[in-house]
């Protein structure tokens, strides 16, 4: 494609702009039917997500004498959490999110995020208000009916394997069974790695074949910024979005515990210190929020971009951007 | 030798791998949003030919293959190896059928070729896409008929054979898409 388009000309088709632009008309109308609350929130922020399996872009703000790192946030999570526990009630935000060496077919590094909260929801019922978004966007694709799935039993149904319970040697004898030569070797005794490894190559490719599949119960083990579920230890309050095995969103039951915030932020900047990755500076003004009281909410983001390729039958992400980082 | 990080890994980049020099064919990164990024790489080992899919953790490296495809005339068959000769400054290679493999069925004295060198020797060899050959050994056609429908096999002087039309003779040369294996036309002397 690069051979036959200018240089300077956009990496999408003008007919993706108007998608786009619908797209977002739509999403704004479902929400103000709602009475959800459109909010935005700074990009460049004074602390960043502590994800141990996120790169962040820094930048220097010069405030003259003064000069300070700022970060291009990987998600408006922090900030829209800030404005939960200050009483703003159910919110949403259209943004750009940045996330640091991620390019690939269904990554660029620059993506917009639709991330929104609903005060007062479980898990389940902002699932039920997905499912009625999806199929508002998707109106005129027949999507099939939505499946719910917990990530055990997928996991059982397509590797006969409990992701709840490591055994390297279970593992590994499943992966050299299947041909995944590399994988014993990568994830050594990491039960994360194992399942993001397995789940990535043997499962979310065939999963929501035509139609939004929502893997609900992630293990213990990746609990991001989830509620242990209060009925079972051993399985969180995440869920994940994919449909034609893309993945399309991460939500949770939101954690409003600061304490327990603080440990895993401590424990994933642990993480990031021994894996060598970029040192990071931890939200105190969120555990500070979440000290006053982050009211019962459920929350969620979903890569726009990607539901854009989807609508559009696009292979690649380049193919829904205006200008895709190589052109930017 | 560089060293590729996976960023870098595209189609047609040589890398060594398990000690076999490589190509890669595709690279596509994985990444669960919240979770551990991947390379799934088809890669083609370029001694056995095989496509095999690999996994790398995002920002490990391979070390590059030094492995380069010159052009060069093929000389002779001295029954145990052939000789090839690089035009431009004469100088010598020699490959045994294992790494001749199918492409001496293509090959004929002074014809050009693409050799696949691997650290300055032989890896693999490839016939031109086209070539000239004459026909050996083929049924009496019936004259006349030009249509090209239905054919007959023909034994080539290099000893491949392929599908000819019924018109095409024994003595004539005809020339030869060596990818598909495939008769194109005629060829007049």
């Amino acid at each position: 494609m690069s051979g036959l388009k200018a240089d300077w000309q956009p990496t999408c088709s003008l007919d993706l702009l108007r998608l786009r632009a619908q797209t977002l008309q739509k999403i704004r109308q479902f929400f103000a039917d709602r009475a959800v609350l459109e909010v935005e929130t700074p990009l460049l922020g004074s602390a960043i997500g502590t994800d141990p399996q996120l790169d962040f872009f820094t930048t220097a703000y010069h405030w003259s004498p003064r000069q300070q790192t700022l970060f291009l946030q990987t998600s408006p999570e922090f900030a829209m959490k800030r404005l939960l526990a200050a009483g703003s009630g159910s919110i949403y935000q259209v943004c750009k999110a940045f996330r640091n060496g991620e390019s690939g077919r269904f990554h660029n590094p620059e993506f917009t995020l639709l991330e929104w909260y609903r005060v007062g929801y479980n898990l389940s019922q902002l699932m039920g208000e997905v499912d009625e978004l999806i199929a508002l966007l998707f109106e005129g694709n027949v999507l099939q009916a939505t499946q719910r799935v917990s990530y055990q039993s997928l996991f059982q149904q397509y590797t006969s394997l409990n992701p709840l319970v490591f055994s390297y040697q279970e593992y590994s004898a499943y992966a050299q069974g299947i041909g995944l030569v590399d994988a014993a070797s990568i994830c050594g005794q990491d039960h994360t790695m194992w399942l993001d490894f397995i789940f990535s190559h043997q499962i979310q490719p065939y999963i929501g074949n035509n139609k939004l599949c929502m893997v609900y119960g992630y293990p213990a083990c990746m609990p991001s910024l989830a509620r242990i579920n209060e009925n079972n230890a051993a399985i969180t309050d995440r869920v994940e979005l994919f449909i034609n095995g893309v993945e399309l969103g991460n939500g949770y039951f939101e954690l409003s515990d600061a304490k327990e915030q603080e440990q895993r932020f401590d424990s994933e900047i642990a993480v990031r210190e021994s894996t060598k990755r970029p040192a990071v500076i931890k939200d105190e003004r969120l555990l500070a929020a979440l000290g006053v009281g982050l009211p019962d909410c459920s929350g969620i983001a979903i890569g726009l971009d990607r539901i854009l390729m989807l609508l559009s039958n696009s292979p690649v992400i380049d193919d829904v951007l205006a200008f895709s980082i190589s052109k930017a | 030798m560089a060293v590729y990080s996976t960023s870098e890994f595209k189609a047609g980049l040589k890398v060594m791998l398990d000690n076999d020099p490589c190509a890669i064919i595709e690279n596509e990164f994985v990444k669960p949003g919240k979770g551990q990024a991947f390379n799934r790489v088809k890669i083609r080992n370029l001694k056995t030919g095989r496509v095999i899919e690999r996994t790398f953790k995002s920002g490990e490296s391979l070390e590059g293959a030094d492995v380069v495809d010159v052009d060069m005339q093929y000389l002779y068959n001295d029954g145990e190896y052939r000789h090839f000769m690089k035009p431009d400054t004469f100088e010598q290679y020699q490959a045994d059928d294992k790494i001749v493999g199918d492409a001496s069925k293509w090959l004929k004295d002074q014809d050009s070729c693409t050799i696949t060198l691997w650290n300055d020797a032989p890896l693999a060899v490839t016939p031109a896409n086209f070539v000239e050959l004459a026909i050996v050994e083929t049924d009496p056609g019936v004259r006349g008929d030009t249509s090209g429908g239905g054919g007959k096999p023909a034994k080539l002087d290099t000893g491949a054979t392929v599908r000819v039309p019924l018109f095409v003779q024994i003595g004539e040369i005809i020339k030869v898409d060596t990818r598909t294996g495939e008769y194109i036309s005629r060829v007049k002397e």
